[in-house]
């Protein structure tokens, strides 16, 4: 076991964990941020996504010992003084789930998404999105919602 | 085939295909307890008050109203069912249907569903029955509440009740121009009602809550983060558990080393009989623990994929079989004299309901009374067997299910729960359990594999003379044809499963359906009839002709001619209440041989809808998840291990498989609203299989239809997906 100080949501979390526990585990298990799901442990399904640094990333690959030094983003960080982000919001407003249990991983998948693409294709979006997994078969429902973010996003929304 | 028996057929099979032992009821036990068809009498408002009261497994429905409903003095209604929220959106539609009879505004319901401690008993939530009955149920409560606060109004102020109106959550006097809302009426109080006769209800074409498009009850919850799953939750002292598995199914243990294991900080190991279990402070060390185990199983020699049909049919579940489900005519005696014969075999796989969230539970024990929050479809099924494993009564085990990531029929018994409150009681603390990826593919339960033989013959002209129908272990539910065919011999023969099974989103509707709409696909082409028009000339259900129509009409079905590089397929039928029509166009690459669905239409009608946006998620997701077992989903295994227990080996519907969807809702306000959970799946892999048919001439008689690798020794599809 060690101690970190890890960069969660904007805020400096010290927390004691072992080096090689999954970022994925001490977001659950000791921060209490069960917004990123577990749904393989292997990173073949995207319900444990977060943004590192930005970029989509699956936390049940990532070891504390590399988390260490980034900056952590959760679906608990999204939302802005009580605004919603424009892809939160998007998933909403398309009602692009089901049991919703993927969505954590997929808002957080979008968003890195749309960070990198302000408007991709449809193409894009399945390439980007192919990892996650919405075992309820949400798929065309979230494609539109990446698409109406992005729209949002183009009106200024905030991410 | 006797209508009354229908359901009661279905729920046995939902529920005793489970491995023996974990339900604690057998078949006979459950239609015992089920006696005259209890199930198919609450699709029906008039017999509702009469068998209301029937216990059924020492359970009664209580007819007071104050169990279903209360009214608190600030107006909000609380809603009290045992049906669960697993992402089919009937939090939401149920409080349409209450909002629309009580007159309040939809805010003002809370769904309180699935505790035991709280809500009334129910079987579960499965077989498409929670629209029909639970609806139906909780309409008449509130229909009820409303009549009862009127007449509370009426006696405060001492006039009518018919010169009352209610609306928007207040009774108004128009003559005198006053109103209480409802939350003066009941000032909080239980409402005391005794409901015993039928409730006049709102007519779906009066509708204004219920019908409409109200979007998911606590969908912010859903993109925040902020909803806690069975997996999500957290108590005081919690600790993690994990159970050490065998090496493969039917396995002994021959030799166990748990002392690396008990050297790590606050692990304690469990043994209780089969069961080996440790409990240890956090997660990561429960599962260090867990690997630190040593253990030698001996598994004997087991089936495997390679002759799992021939087994299945000539491995008969003793006791079992009981006889044919449909008899009418004389197959033995029309078939000799058919113009146009067609004979074939059909196969199903084994397929993972592979749920995102696996089994999880969080048991507590304090003061001797059992608490466990769990994802399960059947909260009080889950409560017996905690009673039967513990030696319980009811009052002390209370199960709560969070609406959970959920099941499609695959969370209906209560493994994690078990576990969770066994590790807890040694532990003397709360635990959690959570299952990995791998523990819900290797020790879940699957959907039946089955083999399905169709005979069939027509007259020249394409009038359908006799069909005979056996399927093997997958199931009976939509067993039956429903094409007009004067000589039938329909017969459902279970077998022994070598390997676990249980319930599945639509049960073998699937597979029968796949069976018999491949084969009148085959049929027609025997006759030299356009395949709609096969279908059309043998089926007088005005409710099936109007669904193929509609998916027909949108998919511009006349008009399109298959060619090699694509083709166009159609298929349907009527399961749970729910008409549905499919038509599939696949693409496909001759040289490389891969194909992949392009565009699916479909028609569904179900009644009276409640809710059409929630419907189209679910139709659409059934189609999604349709794909799965219609091109490449299959369970590969071998001497009891399950040899792809991993999404990198278990191909799923990605967002690449997902082709364009359009579905045509038929909305039919002058009939009771059925369920839409499930038959909306049934279509699609026979529509997909007759439209490669359509392209390349060749039949596929086994899902899934396009597999990713063979197996030996059985039939195989020219196609990779």
């Amino acid at each position: 076991m060690g101690d970190f100080v890890l960069n969660v949501n904007g805020a400096h979390v010290s927390v004691s964990a072992s080096s090689e526990e999954t970022l994925l585990s001490v977001l659950r298990n000791r921060l209490n941020l069960t917004g990123t799901k577990y749904g393989c442990g292997e990173g073949q399904c995207g319900a444990c996504t977060v943004l590192l640094d930005g970029r989509a990333t699956r936390s049940c690959l990532v070891s504390m010992a590399s988390a260490n030094k980034a900056k952590i983003v959760t679906i608990e960080g999204l939302e802005q003084d009580g605004k919603l982000s424009a892809v939160q919001q998007a998933f909403l407003d398309e009602g692009a789930f089901q049991c919703g249990y993927c969505t954590s991983g997929m808002i957080l998948g979008v968003t890195s998404l749309l960070h990198e693409r302000h408007n991709p294709t449809e193409e894009q979006i399945v390439e980007a999105m192919e990892g996650h997994i919405c075992r309820c078969g949400t798929y065309p429902r979230i494609v539109e919602a990446v698409k109406r973010a992005s729209r949002l996003l183009a009106q200024g929304a905030s991410r | 085939m006797n209508h009354r028996d229908k359901p009661t057929t279905e729920f046995a099979q939902s529920i005793s295909l489970a491995r023996p032992g974990t339900s604690g009821l057998d078949r006979r036990d459950f239609l015992k307890i089920l006696g005259g068809g209890l199930l198919i009498c609450f699709t029906h408002t008039s017999s509702w008050a009469q068998e209301s009261g029937r216990a059924f497994g020492g359970h009664e429905l209580p007819k007071e109203l104050g169990a279903w409903l209360h009214i608190a003095a600030d107006g909000q209604v609380k809603v009290f069912t045992g049906k669960v929220e697993v992402g089919q959106n009937i939090r939401t539609s149920l409080a349409q249907l209450v909002a629309e009879e009580l007159r309040v505004p939809f805010d003002a319901i809370t769904m309180v569903m699935g505790d035991t401690d709280l809500t009334p008993w129910d079987m579960g939530t499965f077989g498409s029955r929670t629209t029909p009955t639970m609806g139906l149920q909780l309409r008449t409560m509130a229909a009820a509440a409303r009549q009862m606060l009127l007449e509370v109004a009426a006696g405060r102020w001492h006039v009518a009740p018919a010169s009352l109106t209610a609306a928007d959550g207040k009774v108004t006097d128009p003559q005198n121009a006053r109103s209480l809302a409802y939350g003066e009426l009941s000032r909080g109080e239980k409402l005391v009602k005794t409901v015993s006769s039928e409730e006049s209800l709102t007519a779906a074409t009066e509708w204004k809550i219920a019908g409409t498009a109200v979007p998911k009850a606590e969908g912010r919850d859903f993109v925040t983060g902020k909803h806690k799953y069975p997996s999500d939750i957290s108590l005081p002292e919690m600790m993690f558990g994990a159970v050490l598995r065998p090496d493969g199914f039917n396995a002994t243990l021959a030799s166990l080393d748990t002392g690396s294991a008990e050297k790590l900080p606050g692990v304690k190991v469990v043994r209780d009989g089969d069961f080996i279990g440790l409990v240890a402070p956090d997660a990561f060390i429960a599962q260090h623990a867990l690997a630190a185990i040593q253990a030698r199983w001996d598994v004997p020699a087991q089936p495997s994929n390679q002759g799992l049909f021939a087994y299945l049919k000539d491995t008969p579940e003793s006791g079992r079989d009981d006889g044919p489900q449909h008899v009418s005519g004389s197959v033995a005696q029309a078939m000799p004299d058919a113009d146009l014969k067609l004979e074939e075999q059909y196969t199903v796989a084994y397929i993972a309901h592979a749920p995102l969230e696996p089994r999880a539970a969080v048991a507590e024990w304090t003061d001797g009374k059992l608490t466990v929050w769990t994802g399960t479809q059947r909260p009080f099924g889950v409560r017996d067997e905690l009673m039967q494993a513990f030696h319980l009564p009811s009052a002390q085990v209370r199960v709560i299910q969070p609406d959970m990531g959920s099941g499609y029929g695959g969370k209906h018994t209560g493994e994690a729960a078990i576990e969770a409150a066994r590790l807890a009681k040694a532990a003397g603390k709360p635990v959690k359990v959570v299952w990995t990826r791998s523990e819900e593919f290797n020790w879940a339960y699957l959907r039946p594999a089955g083999l399905i033989e169709i005979k069939a013959g027509a007259r020249r002209d394409g009038t359908l003379v006799a069909w005979e129908h056996h399927n093997y272990n997958s199931g009976p539910a939509a067993i039956g044809t429903p094409y007009n065919v004067a000589n039938q011999l329909i017969q459902y023969h279970a077998a022994k499963s070598p390997l676990r099974q249980g319930s599945y989103r639509g049960l073998a509707s699937t597979a029968n359906h796949f069976a018999r709409e491949s084969h009148m696909d085959g049929m027609a082409y025997v006759v030299g009839m356009d395949p709609l028009e096969f279908r059309m000339k043998n089926l007088t259900d005005s409710r099936l002709q109007a669904v193929f129509q509609a998916a027909a009409a949108e998919f511009a079905w006349g008009r399109l001619k298959s060619t090699p590089e694509r083709g166009f397929g159609i298929a349907g039928g009527v399961d749970k209440g729910g008409y549905v029509a499919t038509c599939a166009e696949v693409e496909i690459d001759p040289a490389s041989k891969r194909l992949r669905i392009h565009r699916v239409v479909q028609a569904w009608e179900c009644g009276a809808i409640v809710n059409p946006d929630g419907l189209r998620n679910q139709l659409t997701g059934a189609i999604v998840q349709g794909i799965g077992g219609a091109l490449f989903e299959r369970i590969l295994f071998a001497n009891g291990r399950i040899l792809n227990p991993h999404f990198a080996q278990y191909r799923v519907p990605r967002f690449s498989d997902t082709p364009q969807i359009e579905i045509v809702l038929v909305d039919r306000k002058d009939l009771p609203s059925a369920g839409a959970g499930e038959t909306g799946l049934v279509g699609l892999a026979p529509a997909v299989g007759n439209a490669i048919f359509a392209a390349s001439g060749l039949r596929f008689h086994n899902m899934p239809l396009a597999p990713q690798s063979s197996v030996p020794a059985e039939p195989d599809s020219t196609f990779r997906s």
